[in-house]
């Protein structure tokens, strides 16, 4: 395990290697910093000040080691706006936005892998047929809509929760709502199709012989086989819940690292988005380590296995 | 291959009608998408008190008909999927294949960039480079298709990796058939039907992404009508005005379940190897 460990960890740093080097040419190579920070009346003059202040007038090879060494540092520049160094002000909101991700994570979870096993066990029936639609429908519907009308029918119409903001658990139910539910919609259907898989196979057919109880059957035969592809999908999909992230904190005015990169892009932040979208790449990353690991636990054949 | 079952009319509908609205826009389209009239701002809907027969779904906070926002909006929500789609398709296709003929160096590069966009979530990609090319439907399309090839070239390489140890490859190469041969005449049609359902169900994922950048303001511009930039006005005035963010939204919503529908019964018809895990 200690070995599985340790290839995993290496492999990890080489794809975090990776991402600092897309976040580089994502945002060297697609444009001109300065050119887009500076307002559209400014001289040439100033322009070149500017690359020069930013380091921009170097060859690419060597602004990339410096921005290698900033991010091993921590040194992602001074944020314009703010006056503040740009990491420290990601650093302060992420917390908002690992919070909200992981709510809307546990409620995906909590919602659809019983969804997911209901739907399996009563295979083409009623129960079945309703989970699968909530599942489709739940796929087709963007995050922001979702949201827009949780504060319609939710908070302007009945008045139960607060349309915006961070505080009591009351401010966290529908952010996490609208970011778990499209996640909840495909969570359902994998668990489902695992389900279905693992439940025709000779083990379960066995433990059902040997006249286990079907609770038994179903919870300790049966799930912890199908939960290998669910865990996946659950690391796979932590990603795609940070960038939502990034659309429901601005719904809701949650004061998460998503909505400080939106907004700092929109007032030429640019230290602030290169930190911001450094950061939450990094989380991703670290996530997914932690899945790769609980792999090896849940299966111990993985462990063997040459993943590199 | 399978028939297709008759339910696949019902979800097909809501496409047909989507492209349908996008491409007879002119002519559909009761009123000017861009153009409206202040005194009628905010006009609800036709069959609630206050609505005007002439604006079916009311009209927004500049008092422009909603109805042919939403219709004009198909026009450029479509194509800049479309274009997107076909994009990804093509790059991450052609990638996947020569990636998994040639194996070696070229595969190990391709698939440790596969790894490290995966482990990148899109939307920060996205931002990452809107922020510096700044935000027009020329990025949009060429964003959102760097956010599809992968999955492209993820499974077209795979399938390679097993096809072109089949015989008949073989047997083509031994009587001499040329590399670009062998990819395009003997490879493509194996894999041409699953290049298909994928793009089918990245259609309905790059609506999605389109509109949500959109929304965020990192997408289409105003005035130029589409569904998620609708819905970044809509949304601050819901209170007074639900029908400018419900439409939109609904619009968005049947398109996309239509495409995926579609999606899964051409899946079940062409391909009745890959199951559903493939898009969950």
């Amino acid at each position: 395990m200690l070995q599985y460990g340790v290839r995993k960890l290496a492999h990890t740093l080489l794809v975090a290697l990776g991402v600092v080097t897309l976040v580089f040419a994502a945002l060297r190579l697609s444009g001109d910093p300065a050119a887009t920070m500076l307002p559209g009346d400014a001289s040439v003059d100033e322009l070149v000040a500017l690359r020069k202040t930013l380091g921009l007038d170097r060859p690419i090879p060597v602004q990339y080691v410096s921005f290698l060494a900033g991010a091993v540092t921590g040194d992602f520049g001074i944020s314009f706006r703010h006056q503040q160094p740009a990491l420290g002000l990601v650093i302060d909101r992420l917390p908002a936005t690992l919070e909200l991700a992981f709510a809307a994570l546990v409620l995906a979870v909590v919602v659809a892998v019983p969804l997911g096993i209901i739907a399996a066990l009563n295979r083409g029936r009623l129960a079945d047929v309703l989970a699968m639609a909530f599942a489709v429908v739940g796929q087709a519907t963007p995050y922001f809509w979702m949201g827009i009308m949780l504060i319609l029918v939710v908070s302007v119409e009945l008045g139960w929760l607060p349309t915006s903001g961070r505080g009591t658990w009351a401010h966290l139910i529908l952010p996490a709502i609208t970011l778990g539910t499209h996640f909840a919609a495909s969570l359902a259907r994998l668990t489902r199709t695992a389900m279905l898989e693992v439940l025709g196979q000779n083990y379960v057919t066995t433990a059902r012989a040997k006249g286990l109880p079907e609770r038994t059957v179903i919870l300790a035969h049966a799930l912890k086989n199908a939960s290998v592809p669910v865990i996946t999908l659950i690391g796979l999909q932590f990603g795609t819940l940070l960038g939502g992230a990034v659309v429901t904190e601005t719904i809701f005015a949650w004061p998460g690292v998503g909505r400080l990169a939106v907004q700092s892009i929109f007032v030429r932040d640019y230290p602030v988005v290169q930190a911001g979208v450094f950061v939450l790449a990094l989380s991703f990353v670290g996530i997914n380590l932690l899945v790769d690991l609980l792999y090896g636990v849940l299966d111990p054949r993985i462990r063997t296995e040459d993943t590199a | 291959m399978r028939r297709l079952r008759w339910p696949l009319l019902l979800p097909a509908l809501p496409v047909i009608v989507a492209v349908a609205a996008a491409l007879l826009a002119p002519w559909v389209a009761p009123a000017s998408p861009t153009s409206g009239n202040l005194a009628a701002r905010l006009r609800p809907p036709a069959w609630i008190s206050g609505g005007s027969g002439t604006r079916l779904l009311g009209t927004d906070l500049l008092g422009r008909d909603l109805l042919s926002r939403l219709i004009w909006g198909a026009r450029i929500s479509l194509l800049i999927a479309l274009a997107a789609t076909v994009l990804g398709a093509v790059v991450g296709s052609l990638i996947g294949l020569v990636s998994g003929y040639y194996r070696g160096r070229i595969d190990r590069v391709v698939t440790k960039l596969i790894d490290v966009q995966l482990a990148f979530p899109f939307v920060l990609l996205a931002i990452a480079v809107i922020a510096v090319a700044g935000a027009s439907i020329p990025v949009l399309v060429i964003v959102l298709a760097i956010g599809s090839w992968v999955g492209h070239a993820r499974i077209i390489r795979g399938l390679v990796l097993s096809l072109r140890e089949r015989d008949y490859v073989q047997a083509a190469r031994a009587l001499g058939a040329d590399t670009p041969r062998i990819l395009f005449r003997h490879l493509l049609p194996e894999i041409l039907s699953v290049i298909l359902i994928l793009a089918t169900f990245d259609v309905g994922r790059i609506i999605i992404l389109e509109s949500t950048l959109s929304f965020l303001g990192l997408g289409v511009q105003p005035p130029t009508p589409s569904w998620g930039s609708d819905l970044r006005d809509a949304a601050a005035y819901v209170r007074q005005a639900w029908w400018t963010s419900v439409f939109p939204g609904l619009a968005i919503m049947v398109v996309v379940l239509g495409v995926n529908l579609v999606g899964d019964a051409l899946r079940d018809a062409l391909d009745p190897r890959t199951q559903s895990r493939a898009r969950a």
